[in-house]
């Protein structure tokens, strides 16, 4: 293999608890979003767009999907002859075999693969966010500012700080601690996950993490301390632009909505920067005599004969007569019946919603947001929650 | 099915559809917001199997080649067979050859080399859904030396007069086949021959100096050919000129046009990676097709929208075809009119043409 700058590592092996029914057979970044994609087609188009054309994917929690979405990489421009995107699993080997332990764990068993391929850089990229960026920028941050490891960060507001990896710096960004979701952040600046690090640094710190008995093989926990603890050079990059942690119902919900917006902070169609995704090759959407669309994002293959309003619809499904969607999120192949009613809800992949179904949280609480896969449409349904109309 | 080879015959087709066929040929005009008219026949192909198959191409094909590229959205890219364009090889000088016998005979190599033992022919003006399969399975059970692929249509159109015409008996054989006027049985283009039997039929044209394999083997039937009709009775639209392209588009609004077309098998088309269509607030579509990168800000009813075009608020689109990456400024009316790829109209214009005669705007005009 030809010698890379830079090889990317994307970590796409979680299980995605909080997404709930929608990762019970699913892994986190096969879960679909924005009308056509899937969470993982950002972080592989931005390696596309950004000039990477080395990716591995660490694959662990119901990989099925993946793995065949993924494929040989075509559509994210990644069938290379040198280089490409590979589908790295775990897998056993002399010494046994056992799951990725964490996210280093990942990483470390996988030196093999990152060595023939003799990088200056890796950069290590989570596949559950949905952002657009340019790692060539980062990289150029990186090598400018000499760094061992450079994470990029954003700017949150002191309360969200709490949640995330908080990174407190000096003033020229150079790192000198981190604080995993602390109770009283030092400041709002919160890590996206994404790591450029020098390669044999890396290595270094990889091996030797994982001959200590106390460790949680884990980036944050564990390598990132390492680094500073030994005193090598670590610099934050600030990242400005529209990036969301898609890791709950709730927050799923937000960035599809977001996308509705007239001067959306997330613009899909920019020509410059364009998100692949495997093309599930539809007719053109159908807006019969009765339809109604307002406010909303619909793909092809999508027949509206009801009422849409501020919505997401993915590609396949019909709305029935005298139905309304409003405030939702229909995943593919979903068939809604007549006179359904449907609000504050994400329908899970090719559900059949009889007619009259009404859909919506339990009334008066206005913050939550409705999952409904076979199970809960069931229980619904069972719960009389259906009403004729 | 590698008894089949397929055959897409692009040359006698005419450059019928004004302003839509200055830059292209028939075959490469966009259809049904998303495809090109050539995307039916081959998906038809694909969907029967067939894995070696050739396209005949005369004039005008750059844009054509562009949009059928490796054949890959139609699983045409092959180690052995695949998808050949085959344009016309001039360099010649002893070629005695005319016509489209001219590229069968300059291209023996393609047919000896595919597997299949069967030629299945096919133009491009012809939209049907047919199962090529079925089509083959009854040409081998009516033992026939050519199965006609016919569609008899409920209501004859002015399209249907520049089309042949099958009779045949009760049992499917023909016994005329024709140009009149008044008659119901449209011959599709579509015909399916042994192959053997198909190059010995183009030699011996060539011998006799002719130049129109239809016309001169199976029409005129010299060796009296034991010709089958076969009936299908699934979508068909004939688009041959401005009157029908408009018209059979606008038939794909109503539900069982479209559902005809597209409820089984999917229609493959190049891949493009666009955003789905977004709707503003402002937006306000009825009865209208639309491809997914269309952003609509304004009033859009009984059009159909291609991939990637902007619509901007307070603009209104009715019966109205808008092609790929077109941009419909504020205030701008449009009715019964016909944008071609990459119209910008910058807006407040008022274009307004009659549904006999829409108003058409080649490729990239900017007003």
């Amino acid at each position: 293999m030809a010698k890379k700058e830079v090889v990317a590592m994307l970590l796409a092996g979680g299980q995605g608890k909080r997404l709930k029914g929608l990762t019970k057979s699913l892994a986190k970044p096969a879960v679909y979003f924005g009308g056509t994609y899937r969470i993982i087609d950002f972080p592989l188009s931005n390696c596309s767009n950004s000039g990477i054309d080395t990716v591995g994917v660490l694959t662990q929690y119901e990989p099925l999907v993946l793995h065949s979405y993924i494929g040989i990489g075509s559509d994210w421009d990644l069938d290379r002859k040198n280089g490409g995107v590979y589908v790295l699993p775990p897998h056993e080997r002399e010494d046994g075999s056992s799951w990725y332990r964490g996210t280093a764990d990942a990483i470390f068993r996988n030196l093999n693969f990152i060595e023939q391929f003799d990088p200056e850089h890796v950069l290590i990229l989570s596949g559950d966010h949905i952002y657009k960026m340019d790692y060539e920028k980062m990289l150029q941050y990186h090598k400018e500012k000499d760094a061992d490891c450079t994470i990029s960060v954003i700017d949150v507001s002191l309360e969200e700080a709490s949640r995330f990896g908080v990174l407190n710096t000096n003033d020229d960004y150079s790192i000198y601690e981190f604080e995993e979701k602390p109770p009283e952040p030092k400041s709002t600046l919160a890590s996206m996950g994404i790591y450029l690090f020098k390669w044999d640094v890396l290595k270094r710190f990889l091996i030797q993490d994982e001959q200590q008995a106390s460790t949680s093989y884990d980036f944050g926990k564990d390598i990132i301390p390492l680094l500073l603890e030994n005193e090598k050079s670590l610099y934050a990059y600030p990242f400005e632009g529209y990036w969301k942690d898609v890791g709950t119902i709730r927050s799923l919900w937000e960035s599809n909505m977001d996308l509705l917006d007239e001067d959306t902070p997330f613009n899909l169609n920019d020509p410059d920067w364009r998100i692949f995704t495997r093309n599930p090759n539809q007719p053109a959407q159908y807006i019969s005599p009765s339809g109604k669309v307002r406010n909303c994002i619909i793909s092809e293959g999508t027949v509206v004969h009801g009422e849409v309003n501020h919505s997401v619809l993915f590609y396949g499904i019909e709305v029935g007569e005298n139905s309304a969607v409003i405030d939702s999120v229909i995943m593919p192949r979903v068939k809604i019946g007549q006179n359904v009613r449907i609000y504050r809800a994400i329908i899970a992949e090719g559900l059949v919603i009889p007619d009259g179904t009404q859909i919506s949280p339990a009334p008066g609480d206005e913050s939550d947001i409705l999952l409904v896969d076979q199970e809960e449409l069931e229980r619904q349904l069972r719960q009389g929650i259906t009403s004729k109309a | 099915m590698k008894q089949l080879i397929g055959v897409i015959n692009l040359d006698h087709e005419l450059e019928e559809l004004k302003e839509l066929t200055y830059f292209r040929c028939g075959a490469a005009v966009p259809y049904a917001g998303r495809y090109r008219l050539i995307d039916f026949v081959l998906s038809n192909m694909m969907n029967a199997g067939i894995e070696s198959i050739g396209v005949f191409v005369r004039r005008k094909y750059r844009s054509l080649m562009d949009h059928l590229g490796d054949g890959k959205p139609w699983d045409l890219d092959r180690k052995h067979g695949g998808m050949f364009i085959l344009p016309p090889d001039w360099n010649d000088p002893t070629d005695t050859s005319q016509g489209d016998l001219q590229h069968f005979h300059n291209n023996l190599d393609f047919f000896h080399r595919g597997a299949g033992q069967y030629v299945v022919h096919a133009g491009s003006r012809h939209v049907t859904k047919a199962d090529l399969q079925d089509v083959y399975r009854y040409h081998i059970s009516k033992g026939a030396d050519v199965t006609l692929v016919c569609k008899k249509v409920d209501q004859l159109l002015p399209e249907h007069d520049a089309c042949v015409k099958v009779d045949h008996d009760g049992d499917g054989n023909v016994v005329d086949i024709h140009q009149s006027a008044n008659h119901p049985n449209i011959y599709t283009e579509i015909f399916i021959m042994e192959k053997e039997l198909f190059l010995r039929q183009v030699q011996r044209c060539i011998d006799h100096g002719e130049s129109h394999f239809f016309r001169d083997v199976i029409q005129k039937n010299p060796d009296g050919l034991n010709i089958a009709a076969y009936a299908y009775d699934g979508y068909h639209a004939v688009i041959n000129s401005i009157d029908s392209y408009y018209r059979n588009s606008m038939d794909l609004l109503n539900t069982g046009q479209y559902e005809q077309l597209f409820k089984e098998d999917p229609i493959q088309t190049k891949i493009k990676y666009e955003a789905p269509a977004k709707y503003l607030d402002t937006a306000d579509v009825k009865h209208s097709l639309l491809a997914n990168g269309c952003i609509v800000g304004g009033e859009v009813e009984d059009s159909i929208l291609f991939r990637g075009v902007q619509v901007a608020k307070g603009a209104k689109i009715k019966g109205s075809i808008i092609m790929q990456k077109c941009y419909i400024g504020e205030g701008t009316v449009l009715e019964n009119v016909i944008l071609d790829k990459d119209v910008r109209l910058t807006g407040g214009q008022t274009l307004i043409g009659d549904p006999s005669n829409p108003y058409i705007l080649a490729k990239s005009t900017i007003i």
